[in-house]
């Protein structure tokens, strides 16, 4: 018998754990001698209540889509892939190859390649770290956290030593060609009269994300791939007793994982740089595991998650432009988010199960 | 390269591995203990920053050493809470750990000092000044000897001292006492500690907490000794060189610190290319030499040269059967 409803599971413990974040957060700024309420109003007036700020927490939540789906599919998987930011480095290198080196003549195109560039790219980088845990038993956590320094290494070499425009002191690549300019929010929706979503980075990659939560749930729940990733996740032994090679599902998992990562920089370095600039990443590869962890590895639950976090990330801009409170309070309430809903899962928990059992056992 | 310049090199060595050698030990501890602390980095940071900040407002680096200490043990506790009370995952529990740092630091010092994340620069006794051992002025003109006791083993901060000196007290602790016994137990195969009537919960809060006050250690040597002060993430992926060394030395004390001095050594080349231009013959990227370290530690792991166990029950809450 289940100790609490699925309900509570899903829903119940993610809410109580924010709330704990948002909780804790408060008191931060309390102590900064700001005042959470308006920080709070600020934060949605900024994020949410015109449309360019829309464009800005669905440009963010773009990026923590595809980083947390990438975390969530290795989590069906039982594994840890703490490597995200390395593999969307990695991703950005591809989409940078792509989009200098081939002559596209029609963005659609040029968006096709990219992305398979990136994806490519991102799951060559993670594919390594999974082909050494399920061969040579090295813990995929450390392997994944050494690869993200040597990635920021690599992509460190190539900006500053092969794609730098000569005479450039910027360590980036040049500018993309004009016709991979991928179609912004602002070149979508706006009419003649009304400009929306002005001078805001969201792109047509947001649809790709929203498409890739799709598939990803697709993937996981209708197909046999997808059942035989679970059934490895849930049960090692058992998954190999009936059949399903550790080897292959380790390493698949690990390369659906690195390309989705890997697909994050289509809309970092295409969408909005339209060049590879040292930093592009800038954490997302870790806001991943608090999106996973807080959507409970659900496609649907990460992608609400995703948006929460593209929220928190343009309210801290907006914040860090309008009052004391640098922008670094953004990273500590992802911190606290992964700290309540990961580590401390059992906090939230253990007390949960006992009301419901205490109700139940009134029931009967 | 002359005598003095291979003595300068190996000088600046020793500085940058000591913070790698803290933090190393400090994961030792715990990670034999059975508790993986990926959280290093943030326990350095953090301490860091509240070294820095209490050695600046009182004048005092003893008082700033202490409270960085203090705030490196706040976070073990933490960790210890997550990973052993709430039998959590010690993993994501070291990450959300080490974020917390980076973004808190910064924080309070933007709320406290209003430099934009640092601390103002550190003076006198502020910091922790080089110490001149005795008759190092005398001896320096004895050939050889001389420049290598002078410039080598004398003048470093106190902590460099501690930190060497506590190579050995961690091997006699581990392989020498009661205590290190059971803690390697504990972290092998902790029913057998449990059955034999010894609390796995307050040993491994032990190893936990240790693990805390050598991370504060290292956390206040990188702000009040190498530097002059707290700058916004300062750490610089130091906490997981360190853990790297840690996999490279196999979780043992004395091959921990060989493994930070070839860490640090690789620290040191970065800043003189030059030099192993002029001693190899080839010029060697610096973003190589930076990656090295974590390079030679996939290698390691994956058991191409020398295989590396961690302790069995690594990463694993411990529950006690019914």
């Amino acid at each position: 018998m289940e100790k609490m409803p699925h309900w509570a599971d899903i829903v119940l413990i993610p809410l109580i754990s924010l709330i704990l974040a948002a909780m804790l957060s408060a008191l931060v700024i309390l102590a900064i001698g700001e005042s959470p309420v308006d920080a709070f109003n600020l934060m949605v007036q900024g994020a949410l209540m015109r449309s360019a700020g829309w464009g800005y927490t669905l440009y963010y939540a773009t990026n923590f889509m595809f980083t947390g789906l990438a975390v969530a599919v290795a989590f069906h998987a039982r594994m840890f892939n703490i490597g995200g930011e390395g593999q969307a480095m990695l991703g950005g290198l591809g989409v940078a190859y792509v989009c200098l080196f081939i002559p596209w003549p029609h963005w659609s195109l040029a968006l096709i390649g990219a992305s398979l560039g990136a994806a490519m790219f991102g799951a060559l980088w993670a594919v390594i770290p999974a082909y050494l845990q399920a061969k040579r038993g090295s813990h995929i956590v450390i392997t994944t956290i050494m690869f993200n320094f040597i990635a920021a290494a690599l992509l460190n070499y190539f900006l500053v030593n092969v794609l730098r425009p000569p005479r450039s002191m910027d360590p980036a690549t040049a500018t993309f060609p004009e016709a991979t300019h991928l179609p912004s929010f602002r070149d979508m929706f706006s009419t003649a009269e009304t400009i929306m979503f002005r001078g805001a980075p969201a792109n047509v990659t947001f649809f790709i994300a929203v498409a890739a939560c799709v598939l990803v749930w697709f993937l996981i729940w209708r197909t046999k791939l997808g059942y035989e990733i679970r059934a490895f996740g849930h049960s090692e032994t058992a998954a190999k007793y009936a059949g399903i090679s550790p080897v292959k599902i380790t390493v698949i998992s690990m390369v659906i994982s690195g390309a989705l990562a890997g697909m994050m920089s289509i809309n970092t370095t295409m969408g909005e740089s339209e060049r590879l600039v040292l930093n592009s990443t800038e954490g997302a590869g870790f806001i991943g595991i608090a999106v996973a962890l807080m959507g409970r590895s659900h496609p649907f639950g990460v992608f609400l998650a995703a948006i929460l976090f593209g929220f928190l990330y343009q309210g801290g801009a907006e914040l860090a432009l309008w009052t004391n409170i640098p922008r670094e309070l953004i990273v500590v309430i992802q911190a606290l988010v992964i700290l309540f809903t990961g580590a401390l899962d059992n906090m939230v928990r253990m007390p949960l199960e006992k009301i419901f059992l205490a109700f139940r056992k009134g029931d009967a | 390269m002359d005598f003095l310049t291979l003595l300068q090199l190996l000088d600046t060595t020793v500085r940058l591995a000591t913070p790698l050698l803290l933090a190393c030990l400090a994961g030792l501890y715990s990670e034999r203990a059975g508790i993986f602390d990926i959280g290093l980095e943030g326990k350095m940071l953090a301490a860091a920053f509240f070294s820095a900040a209490f050695a600046y407002s009182t004048g005092s680096v003893w008082l700033g050493l202490l409270a960085g200490i203090g705030v490196s043990l706040v976070l073990s506790g933490i960790h210890g809470l997550a990973s052993i009370t709430f039998r959590g995952n010690q993993l994501i529990s070291g990450l959300a750990i080490t974020m917390l740092a980076g973004g808190m630091t910064v924080l309070i010092a933007q709320d406290w000092f209003k430099q934009g994340g640092r601390t103002p620069q550190l003076e006198g006794a502020a910091r922790f000044e080089p110490i001149t051992l005795p008759f190092a002025e005398t001896l320096r003109e004895v050939p050889f000897i001389g420049p290598l006791y002078y410039e080598l083993i004398s003048g470093h901060p106190i902590l460099v001292y501690i930190a060497f000196a506590l190579v050995p007290l961690t091997w006699w602790i581990l392989f020498r006492t009661r205590f290190g016994l059971r803690l390697r137990a504990v972290g092998e195969n902790p029913a057998s500690v449990d059955t034999a009537g010894v609390s796995v919960v307050a040993l491994r809060y032990s190893a936990v907490m240790i693990c805390g006050v050598l991370c504060g250690l290292a956390g206040a040597y990188l702000a009040t000794a190498l530097q002059a002060g707290f700058v916004k993430d300062m750490t610089a992926g130091r906490g997981y060189i360190a853990l790297a060394a840690l996999i490279f030395a196999k979780w043992r004390p004395w091959y921990a610190l060989w493994a930070t001095l070839l860490f640090g050594l690789f620290q040191a080349l970065e800043l003189r290319p030059d030099l192993i231009q002029q001693v190899i013959g080839v010029k060697v990227q610096v973003q190589l030499l930076g990656a090295l370290p974590y390079i030679l530690t996939v290698v390691i792991l994956a058991g191409f040269v020398g295989k590396a166990i961690p302790p069995r029950a690594g990463g694993e809450p411990y529950v006690k059967e019914r």
